[in-house]
């Protein structure tokens, strides 16, 4: 092995210390401008629209580590998010526990649907994964339509803390809360994305037959992918009774979740932790000035062809599209 | 005959009624996904437009709703044709049927949904053909034809289809599609039109399907969600591409559900069927008439 | 007589009535030169695939450098060095040629990526790829892609190597380049099984040479005995004129 070999080119072995530095330092910076900008505007209702397209960088994010990276495709991304929501409610309910303790417990349980429904699927071909995410979120919210210490169908109510200190609002808490949890789902993304565990996610993408055949342990890889991706869901979806403080099944499970978690990460460009990022901010904020302008009907009309546009002209999403500009 | 006994078996044969139902919602999709391996996650939808176009020409003109589900099927094999020329030339061709076909019938799906809502509302909507009301009995059995009749054209659909793929060449060539799209290239056939005849005659399936749900059920925009499961559960079960195997599992599926709506509640029966779907992923996923890999 | 590097005994498959491989008995030896011919639809891939892990279940038992294949996972057999290429080559179509070659190092005892991609440019430099470490597959010609397909499986450190029609469609340029990369890798140690049609390859190459028909095995010595056995002959009309 020569000098020149050793030296050759970067790849995985990019500087990853001061790249990663970087990552976080930005971010906090960003979220720190943020938060001081959000709060002059003395708007009520910024933070509670800044939650929404949030929770959506969340959910993305989490859905593409599975999704883009791996190529399974996951259709009950609302199943996972309303499991986090209702650990939420079960727990402050049976132990008065507040948000970031019960944060911490959906991802447990929504990390451990992942694993489980992973466990049972995943050996077979993707679409029969992708089948079977669909019928998880039915079960699930069957179970939860039935379950009368949540309310069933009709809902639960969740009295927010009164004491919100330092934050001015309620809405600030909220909003804060979930910017911490987008800054963490991103950052964990980025470092997925670039570690061994992501180019071996990679590989079973681009063709799994032959990842095993080149030693890539395909299960174990897809099952790490896919309750990190459940656990991250579930995140997304813990502080949402806090949000909004009534929450029913038909709310949680809503399909416009389930249709967000694919579209974004898809129209952002998958594959890399900053698509879900970009198709988040882009479809969040057009859905928020839609919702408020428009029918939320029409606005999910809109997220449906634009998504359809997209798979079909531009496969890599809005990432793709610059770098074939740049080309 | 005691009370518990009449209620099994009136759970049974209005299990084996709707397993009739669910057979002309699967059956479309044994020929998409079973024998074209395409992922048509759209199909309970398009069955849902279909029920709605139904319910506009039945009220309309005052043609008995099956009979309507009939004649407009080459209207939707025309929409089936399109979407495959679409999905073919902006997926398959590429090879990127795995996430971003699957996506884009995802896409397609909630189009039509959202259409539906925007013109139709949220409301549901419901048809009255005349045997709407009228219900047979044998014994203690009860037979209801607002079921019965449905079941029964769905059978004659699916055997109609059966027939054209044992004895026509373009049915043959589908069966052999799925197969070998290379030896059917050497005899000069283009695979892309069989597969455009057949995706078609999926769609056209799911119109007419679209008709029998109306007729056994009052429907909405989001009827086709609980189906989504359901049908490709069928067809999994069945074995994928046989059709007698998934009228099977159609069957037994209905049954299964049902006893399960009687004897525990109707909130409770779509758990069952998607716990079912996980069952057989997890333990037999060639399905009851498949070959294991 | 040392222990044979491979042991197939009895290996069969069926596909629902289809029999594609009957009654295989098969031994290798560690370093041996194995070439393996038939017709199409003889049985040979399915037994590649049976050799890999694609086919869990099969009739009779494989061994491998001592340990029994069977329920063994295809990624486990990779780690115990058999190393397979696919008939047309699967690189992995989103990473650069380096990426592909450091995808099997990462997960075989290299897991330290700067560490891995030193040794996936070492790999490239033993088939002459290293100039294009940079593409991406479908940057590259058809032969390039089968030298990175060695490339991978380079990298899986291989005691058996199952070269499976890697010289199909190559010119006869091309078939040398691939025939002194598999030369030089043999001389390292590995031994390889060589599937092909280009006849003039598997004589050259083979110090034995076995022959599937129909799923069975029904020649297995050196190529001279074999290809003058009348049964050989007449599962391959005019192999004698093509050669």
């Amino acid at each position: 092995m020569s000098e020149a070999a050793l030296a050759a080119p970067p790849g995985l072995a990019a500087p990853p210390r001061g790249g990663h530095a970087v990552f976080w330092g930005g971010a906090a910076l960003l979220a720190v401008a943020l938060i001081a900008a959000l709060r002059l505007l003395h708007n009520d209702y910024a933070w509670f629209a800044g939650y929404f397209i949030l929770q959506y960088v969340v959910l993305a994010s989490a859905w593409n580590l599975l999704g883009g990276y791996a190529g399974y495709v996951n259709f009950g991304a609302a199943g996972f998010m309303a499991a986090g929501a209702y650990t939420t409610i079960v727990l402050r309910k049976a132990l008065g526990l507040d948000l970031l303790p019960c944060i911490a417990a959906a991802a447990c349980v929504s990390g451990l649907l992942g694993l489980g429904m992973g466990w049972l699927t995943l050996r077979l071909r993707g679409v029969y994964f992708a089948i079977a995410t669909l019928s998880l979120a039915v079960v699930l919210h069957t179970i939860i339509v039935n379950w009368d210490y949540v309310g069933g169908s009709r809902g639960a109510y969740v009295v927010p803390s009164r004491d919100t200190a330092p934050f001015v609002t309620h809405g600030e808490y909220v909003f804060v809360v979930m910017l911490v949890l987008a800054v963490l789902a991103v950052g964990i993304a980025r470092m997925v994305e670039k570690s061994r565990l992501g180019l071996g996610l990679a590989a079973i993408r681009d063709d799994e037959r032959a990842a095993e055949a080149a030693g890539v342990p395909t299960l174990r890889l897809k099952l790490i992918a896919t309750t990190l991706s459940g656990a991250l869901m579930g995140v997304a979806g813990a502080p949402l009774p806090h949000y909004s403080a009534y929450l029913n099944p038909e709310a949680a499970f809503s399909l416009a979740y389930g249709v967000n978690a694919i579209a974004m990460p898809l129209i952002g460009g998958a594959g890399t932790w900053a698509g879900p990022v970009i198709g988040a901010l882009l479809l969040g904020t057009l859905q928020q000035a839609a919702t408020v302008m428009i029918s939320s009907a029409l606005n999910l009309l809109v997220v449906g062809c634009v998504l359809v546009a997209f798979v079909a002209l531009a496969p890599h999403g809005i990432i793709g599209l610059f770098r074939g500009a740049r080309r | 005959m005691d009370p518990d006994l009449a209620l099994l078996l009136n759970g049974i044969v209005s299990g084996l009624l709707l397993g009739g139902l669910y057979a002309a919602a699967a059956a479309g999709l044994a020929v998409s996904f079973g024998m074209l391996d395409i992922v048509n996650i759209a199909h309970p939808a398009l069955m849902v437009a279909g029920a709605f176009a139904v319910v506009v020409i039945s009220t309309a003109t005052g043609i008995d709703p099956l009979l309507a589900a009939v004649l407009q099927a080459p209207l939707f094999w025309l929409v089936g044709a399109g979407l495959y020329s679409f999905y073919n030339r902006a997926f398959e061709r590429r090879g990127d049927e795995a996430l971003h076909g699957l996506a884009f019938f995802f896409g397609i799906m909630f189009i039509i949904e959202v259409l539906l809502v925007m013109y139709f509302g949220a409301d549901q909507r419901f048809v009255e053909p005349p045997y709407a009301y009228v219900t047979w009995r044998l014994g203690d059995i009860d037979f209801p034809l607002r079921m019965l009749v449905p079941g029964a054209v769905a059978m004659a659909a699916i055997g109609a289809l059966a027939l054209f793929l044992k004895r026509s060449f373009a049915g043959r060539a589908i069966a052999g599609v799925a197969q070998d799209p290379e030896a059917l290239r050497l005899l000069g056939i283009d695979p892309v039109r069989i597969k455009r005849l057949a995706f078609g005659i999926s769609v056209a399936l799911a119109g007419v399907a679209g008709g029998a749900l109306v007729v056994v059920q009052p429907i909405d925009p989001w009827s086709g969600h609980v189906f989504i499961g359901r049908v490709f559960a069928i067809c999994i079960l069945g074995g994928m591409a046989s059709l007698g195997g998934t009228v099977i599992a159609a069957f037994a599926f209905g049954v299964v559900e049902n006893l399960t709506a009687t004897f525990y509640g109707p909130s409770w029966s779509p758990a069952v069927a998607f716990g079912c779907l996980l069952l057989v992923l997890a333990l037999r996923p060639q399905g009851l008439f498949g070959t294991a890999p | 007589m040392t222990e044979p590097l491979l042991r197939a005994s009895g290996v069969g498959k069926r596909f629902g009535g289809f029999v594609a491989l009957a009654e295989i008995d098969l031994d290798l030896q560690n370093g041996e030169r194995l070439g393996l011919i038939g017709p199409n639809g003889s049985g040979k891939s399915t037994f590649v695939n049976c050799l890999g892990g694609v086919f869990p279940s099969h009739d009779g038992s494989i061994a491998f450098a001592g340990h029994a294949l069977h329920g063994l996972a295809p990624h486990r057999r990779a780690r115990l060095g058999l190393a397979r290429t696919f008939q047309l080559p699967r690189p992995f179509a989103g990473m650069t040629v380096l990426e592909n070659v450091t995808v099997p190092l990462l997960y075989t005892g290299t897991p330290n990526a700067a560490e891995a991609t030193a040794r996936a440019y070492a790999c490239l430099e033993q088939v002459d790829l290293a100039p294009r470490a940079r593409l991406l597959p479908r940057q590259l010609s058809q032969v390039e892609l089968r030298r990175l397909e060695l490339a991978r499986a380079i990298a899986l450190n291989p005691s058996l190597l199952i070269a499976d029609e890697a010289m199909a469609g190559l010119s006869h340029s091309e078939v040398d380049q691939i025939l002194a990369l598999l030369f030089r890798l043999n001389a390292a140690g590995t031994a390889v099984i060589m599937i092909e049609h280009v006849m003039r390859a598997v004589t050259e190459f083979s110090e034995r040479l076995v022959v599937f028909v129909a799923g069975r095995k029904i020649a297995d010595g050196t190529p001279r005995d074999v290809l003058a056995m009348p049964e050989v002959e007449e599962a391959y009309l005019g192999t004698r004129a093509a050669a």
